[in-house]
C-alpha cells in the first residue's frame, strides 16, 4: 500500500507536441493519500484511461513523475509496480478452476502453498464465490467472471493500488448494484488504496471518497462526492454530476444584483463577474421548488414520477429549467411558479464558479 | 396446427444432388466392388466380406498403414508446434504483417505434383540444390533414390516446408484475437512469458488449433502426389503410403475387389479417428 | 396501427425463450420492455419484427395475421443496441438507404433526408463516414435512418446502453418528442428501471422468458402484481422479507412488528412476503407514521443528491435510500423508519394479496 503522488504529470501521444491542444493530459499535480477510494470522472476521450495507464505503467508519461510513497516509479513495467487492474471486460484463465484464477497472482509470487490457500479462501469468502473453488471459471456469468478479476488483486497483500477501468460495462443493472457494493464493502474491508475509472457518475459518487472530474485531459474538480453535488466550481462539473444535471441559466448582473427573467434571484454569497465575461446561474433541480407565490413563473412541458420523486420540466420564458421535487407532479401545461434556494444558486462566469461564499 | 413453410427443401436440394454425384454414388460404387469378385466380362460374384478379411489380414496392407500413420504422427509433431513457434514470432501489428503474411502463403500456393517434382530436383545428388550440396560439400551420402532413411527425411521435410504455413496461419489468427486487457493482465499477475503462453495463448487457441489439426491429419493421412513424384514410393516399399498402395492395387494389378475393400476401410479409419479427436478436443466446450 | 401479439412463444430445442405471450400495442406512445439480460426482451422484438418465427401464437397487425411474412415485407424499423450503420456510405447515404431501397422517387429524397437529419441535429454532419462520428452520433444516424422511411412499427433495443451516461439521458430526453406523433407503434427495450419511468407510456414487465405484467408504466410501478414484477421494475432492487400475520400485526422475525389495515388487515393469518422500495425506509423519523427498525449498518454510499444505507435485519440486508446527505456510522446500529402504507405483501404463490393503504 502507498501514498501516490502525480507530480508534474503530462502525456502527448503526438510525438513532438506544439501546443496546449496536443496533450491529451494536460498537467497535473495530485496526490492519493494511502487506503483511500478515488474515482476518476468524466466523458469518453477526457483523459481518464490516458491516467490510469500512466499509474498502472502500461504508459509512459511525456513529463513529469509518478511517485508509490517517494519511491519515483515513473519507468518502471507494471509487474514491478505491484498494482492490480480490473479491466472493462472481465479477464480469466479459461482453463482455470475459480480456485486456480485467484492463486495464480500469488504462485507466480513464489508464495508458499499455505499461505495462498489462506489467502484464497479468506478473499473467495468476501466475493461470495467460496462454493465455486472448484469450479471452471470459464462457466461463469460476468459478474462472478469480474469477481474473479477483483479477487486477483485482493489476493495479494503487497499490492500499492487496485484499479477499475469501467468495471461494470458488461454487467447487468441489477448486479452492477450488488457488485458496486460488494465493492465498497470490501474497500472498508481492504484498506487498499483504489482507483475507479467511469463515465457513469453514479458509480463514481457512490464508490469514492474522493473524485476527480476531468475534461479534455484537464482536472476540472477534486473534492468529496458531497462536495460536487452541493458546490460544483465549474457548469461542466454541475452538469455533468447529478441526473438531471445542473440548471445552468442566462442572468444579468447589476452589481450584486442577480437577475433571471427580469426577476432578482437570490444567491449564496456576493457575484463577482470580471468585466465582458458571460455569467449565468447555476442550480441543481434538487434545489428548485415549486410555491405558491413569489418566485419565478414557468410553464410545466412534462413531469415524470420516476418513483422516489418527480422530475419536472419548465420553461421559464424560453429557458427550460428541470425540478426535483417530492408530492404531486402537477399537470403538463400548468403555469407553476418556482422557487431556488438561495443557499444552493451560484453565480458562473465563462463556465467558472464566481460566487464569494460568506454565509456558507 | 399451422402448415410450416416446406420450401426451404427447395433450396437445399441442389446440393443434396450435387453431393449424392460427387459422393455418394462413386462411394456406392466402391462398396458394390468390395464385395464382389469378377473375372472381368462385367460378370461378378458375391463374395461377402472376403476381401476385407483379406485386406485386414494382408501384411503388405499392415506396413502400408505402419507407414501411414507414423508419417502423419511425425508430421503433426513437427508441424503443429513449428507452426505455433512461428505464429508467436509474428509480428501482431505495423508494416511487417502483410510482409510475413504473404511469405507464409508462397508455399500453400503450390500445386501438389510441382512440390514433388520441385524436390525431386532439389535432392538429385549430381544436379540438385540440396542433393550436391550434401554429397560434395559436407560430405553426407545423401540419395534418396537408393536410401530408405533418405527417402523418409526429404519426404517429411518436403512436406513440413509446404503445409507448416497453414498451422501458422491458423495459430496466427487465434492469436491476434486475444484482446490486449488479457496480456496486460497476465503482466500484472507477474506471470511468465510461458504462463502467458500456457494459459492464454493456448487455450485461446484451442479452436484453431483442433481445425489446424484436423486438416492436417486428413491431407496427410491421404497424401498421395507429392510422395509419389518424389519417390514413386520407393526405395523399394519404404515410402508406399497407403494411397500409393491402393492405387498399385487398382490401377497396377486391376484387383478391384480388394482396392474396394481397402479403400473403404482407409476411409472408415480416417473418418473414426477425425471424429475422435474432434470429440475429445469439443467436449467440455458445453 | 395496432400490433397485437397472440400466446406467441419461441422454443429452442428444449429451452424455451419466451413462453406463450399476449400483448396489444396501440400506436403513439412508448411500449416500454423492461427486464434483466436474457429476460426475453430480444427475442420478444426479434418475434414481433418478423426476424424470427415464433414457434406458437399469432402476430396480427391491424387484425392481419402477419405471422410467416418476412420482415422487409412489414414496413418496419429496427435500432439496435450497437451503432449498426454503413461504415463505407456517408451519413447523408445511411439515411437515405432505407428510401433508397423501397424506390422513394429521387427528388423526394433529398427533403426527406435533411428533414430527419435536422430532428436528429445531423445537418453538418451529413457528408462525413459513421467511424468520423462520436458514439452518440452514430446512434442519431440509426436512428435517423428508422424515422426516415415512415415506417409501421419502430423497435429499438436498448438503443442507449452503450453510449456514455450524458449522452443517454440527453437522447432519451429527445426520444419521445422524436417518434412523437408519427402513428407508428413504438417498442422499447431497456433494462433500467429509471428509463421506464422517465419515458412513461406502457411499460412490459419479463423476467426469464416471460411477461410478468404489462400495463400504464407508473400504474404498474405503484401495483406490481407479483414478487416478480416488483423485483424487475425497481432500481435500487425492492427489500423482501419473510413475515407472519397474526391478527392485526405483522410479524418479521421476533423483534419486529407493525400493525395492518384496510386490504391487508383482512387478510388471513399466515405467512406473507413484505416488500418495500428502498426510498420509503428513511434514516431520519419521517411526518408520515413510520415502524422504527434498528439494523447496524454495512454499506453506505452518499452521492450527494442522496444517500444510500446498506443495514442488517433479521438475518437479511435491507438498503435504505433518501434524499440529501445523511450521517451514518458504519458498523453502528442506526433507528431507520419504515412507512408501512408503503409495504407490498405478497401471498406464498408470489401474488400480490395486498397492500398498505396509502399510494405506494
Amino acid at each position: 500500500m502507498a501514498k501516490i503522488t502525480l507530480d508534474g504529470l503530462r502525456h502527448s501521444y503526438v510525438p513532438d507536441p506544439q501546443s496546449e491542444a496536443d496533450y491529451a493530459l494536460k498537467r497535473m499535480d495530485l496526490e492519493w493519500k494511502d487506503g483511500g477510494a478515488y474515482a476518476l470522472l468524466g466523458p469518453s476521450g477526457c483523459g481518464k484511461s490516458t491516467l490510469l495507464n500512466i499509474i498502472s505503467g502500461l504508459l509512459n508519461p511525456s513529463e513529469g513523475r509518478v511517485l508509490f510513497d517517494e519511491r519515483d516509479v515513473t519507468r518502471e513495467p507494471p509487474d514491478r509496480r505491484n498494482i492490480a487492474q480490473v479491466f472493462q471486460f472481465p479477464v480469466i484463465y479459461d482453463t482455470m478452476t475459480v480456485y486456480d484464477n485467484l492463486a495464480f497472482p500469488l504462485r507466480n509470487r513464489g508464495v508458499p502453498a499455505s499461505r495462498v490457500d489462506a489467502r484464497v479462501t479468506e478473499i473467495a469468502e468476501m466475493l461470495e464465490l467460496g462454493d465455486r473453488l472448484r469450479t471452471r471459471a470459464s462457466g461463469l456469468g460476468p459478474d462472478d467472471k469480474q469477481k474473479i478479476s477483483m479477487g486477483r488483486g485482493l489476493v495479494r497483500d503487497d499490492v500499492n493500488v487496485i484499479m477499475f477501468d469501467e468495471p461494470l460495462t458488461v454487467i447487468d443493472p441489477a448486479q452492477k448494484w450488488k457488485l458496486r457494493s460488494k465493492l465498497k464493502e470490501l474497500h472498508q474491508k481492504i484498506e487498499v488504496t483504489m482507483i475507479y475509472v467511469t463515465h457513469d457518475q453514479t458509480e463514481a459518487l457512490t464508490f469514492a471518497d474522493q473524485v476527480v472530474v476531468m475534461q479534455d485531459g484537464e482536472v476540472v474538480q477534486i473534492g468529496t462526492p458531497v462536495d460536487l453535488f452541493e458546490c460544483p466550481r465549474h457548469t461542466f462539473v454541475g452538469h455533468f454530476i447529478g441526473s438531471p444535471g445542473m440548471n445552468i441559466l442566462p442572468c444579468d448582473v447589476h452589481g450584486q444584483r442577480v437577475e433571471f427573467q427580469g426577476i432578482t434571484v437570490p444567491t449564496a454569497g456576493f457575484p463577482e463577474v470580471p468585466d465582458g465575461a458571460t455569467a449565468e446561474i447555476g442550480v441543481r433541480p434538487e434545489f428548485v421548488s415549486i410555491t405558491e407565490d413569489g418566485g419565478i413563473p414557468a410553464v410545466v412541458r412534462k413531469a415524470a414520477d420516476i418513483g422516489r420523486h418527480i422530475v419536472v420540466e419548465a420553461m421559464a420564458g424560453d429557458v427550460p429549467v428541470s425540478a426535483v421535487i417530492d408530492g404531486d407532479a402537477p399537470e403538463a401545461g400548468s403555469e407553476v411558479r418556482l422557487r431556488f434556494d438561495p443557499a444552493h444558486t451560484r453565480v458562473y462566469a465563462d463556465g467558472w464558479l464566481v460566487t464569494r461564499e460568506g454565509a456558507i | 396446427m399451422r402448415t410450416q413453410n416446406q420450401r426451404a427443401w427447395f433450396f437445399v436440394l441442389p446440393v443434396l444432388v450435387l453431393v449424392a454425384f460427387n459422393a455418394l454414388v462413386p462411394l456406392m460404387t466402391v462398396v458394390n466392388y468390395s464385395v464382389q469378385e469378377t473375372f472381368g466380362d462385367n460378370r461378378f460374384f458375391w463374395h461377402g466380406l472376403g476381401w476385407f478379411e483379406d485386406v485386414l489380414r494382408s501384411e503388405r496392407f499392415h506396413a502400408a498403414l505402419g507407414r501411414q500413420v507414423l508419417f502423419t504422427f511425425t508430421i503433426l509433431i513437427i508441424e503443429v508446434p513449428l507452426g505455433v513457434a512461428i505464429a508467436l514470432t509474428m509480428p501482431r501489428k505495423g508494416f511487417w504483417v502483410p510482409v510475413c503474411l504473404v511469405l507464409m502463403s508462397l508455399p500453400l500456393l503450390i500445386p501438389w505434383n510441382v512440390v514433388g517434382a520441385m524436390w525431386n530436383i532439389f535432392t538429385l545428388p549430381d544436379i540438385g540444390l540440396l542433393g550436391y550440396f550434401l554429397n560434395n560439400v559436407l560430405g553426407i551420402d545423401y540419395n534418396m533414390t537408393q536410401s530408405p532413411v533418405a527417402a523418409w527425411v526429404t519426404v517429411i521435410v518436403m512436406d513440413v516446408w509446404h503445409w507448416t504455413s497453414l498451422v501458422v496461419l491458423l495459430a496466427y489468427a487465434g492469436l491476434i484475437s486475444i484482446p490486449e486487457a488479457y496480456y496486460q493482465a497476465a503482466k500484472i499477475d507477474a506471470a511468465s512469458n510461458w504462463a502467458i503462453f500456457r494459459y492464454i495463448q493456448l487455450p485461446k487457441m484451442k479452436r484453431v488449433l483442433t481445425i489446424a489439426i484436423l486438416l492436417r491429419f486428413m491431407d496427410s493421412f491421404n497424401i498421395y502426389t507429392e510422395p509419389f513424384v518424389l519417390t514413386g514410393g520407393g526405395p523399394g516399399n519404404s515410402t508406399t503410403f497407403l494411397s500409393i498402395d491402393l492405387v498399385k492395387v487398382a490401377l497396377g494389378q486391376f484387383d478391384l475387389g480388394p482396392a474396394a475393400a481397402m479403400s473403404l476401410i482407409y476411409f472408415a479409419f480416417t473418418l473414426l479417428v477425425s471424429w475422435l479427436f474432434y470429440t475429445i478436443m469439443t467436449k467440455d466446450e458445453q | 396501427m395496432t400490433l397485437e401479439l397472440i400466446d406467441v412463444s419461441l422454443r429452442v430445442g428444449a429451452d424455451m425463450h419466451l413462453y406463450p405471450t399476449s400483448l396489444r400495442l396501440e400506436p403513439g406512445e412508448f411500449n416500454i420492455l423492461l427486464g434483466a439480460t436474457g429476460a426475453g426482451k430480444s427475442t420478444l422484438i426479434r418475434l414481433a419484427a418478423g426476424l424470427e418465427r415464433p414457434t406458437g401464437g399469432r402476430i396480427l397487425v391491424d387484425g392481419t395475421d402477419v405471422t410467416g411474412m418476412s420482415p422487409q415485407k412489414r414496413n418496419i424499423s429496427l435500432v439496435h443496441q450497437f451503432f449498426v450503420n454503413y461504415p463505407h456510405l456517408t451519413v447523408f447515404e445511411n439515411i437515405a438507404s432505407p428510401l433508397r431501397v423501397s424506390r422513394v422517387p429521387k427528388s423526394e429524397i433529398e427533403g426527406r433526408v435533411e428533414e430527419a437529419a435536422d430532428i436528429l441535429q445531423l445537418r453538418p454532419m451529413l457528408h462525413r463516414r459513421p467511424q468520423e462520428l462520436s458514439g452518440g452520433q452514430q446512434q442519431r444516424t440509426a436512428l435517423a435512418r428508422a424515422i426516415v422511411k415512415e415506417s409501421k412499427a419502430i423497435f429499438l433495443d436498448e438503443p442507449l446502453a452503450n453510449l456514455d451516461y450524458k449522452l443517454r439521458e440527453e437522447l432519451r430526453e429527445q426520444l419521445p418528442e422524436l417518434l412523437a406523433g408519427r402513428g407508428t407503434v413504438i417498442v422499447y427495450a431497456t433494462s433500467e428501471p429509471t428509463e421506464a419511468l422517465l419515458l412513461g407510456g406502457h411499460t412490459a414487465l419479463m423476467r426469464e422468458g416471460r411477461l410478468t405484467q404489462f400495463g400504464p408504466t407508473a400504474e404498474i410501478y405503484h401495483q406490481p402484481r407479483d414478487v416478480a414484477s416488483a423485483s424487475v421494475f425497481s432500481d435500487p432492487p425492492m427489500n423482501f422479507a419473510p413475515v407472519e400475520k397474526r391478527g392485526h400485526r405483522m410479524h418479521l422475525g421476533s423483534a419486529l412488528d407493525w400493525p395492518v389495515y384496510g386490504a391487508a388487515a383482512g387478510l388471513p393469518d399466515g405467512a406473507y412476503t413484505v416488500g418495500i422500495r428502498p426510498h420509503h425506509i428513511s434514516p431520519v423519523d419521517p411526518p408520515d407514521p413510520s415502524i422504527p427498525i434498528r439494523g447496524t449498518v454495512r454499506i453506505t454510499e452518499l452521492s450527494g443528491s442522496e444517500s444510500v444505507a446498506h443495514f442488517d435485519i433479521a438475518d437479511r440486508v435491507w438498503v435504505s435510500q433518501s434524499a440529501g446527505v445523511q450521517q451514518f456510522q458504519v458498523g453502528e446500529p442506526h433507528e431507520f423508519h419504515m412507512v408501512p402504507t408503503h409495504c407490498f405483501y405478497f401471498a406464498e404463490d408470489g401474488k400480490l394479496a395486498a397492500k398498505g393503504i396509502a399510494d405506494g
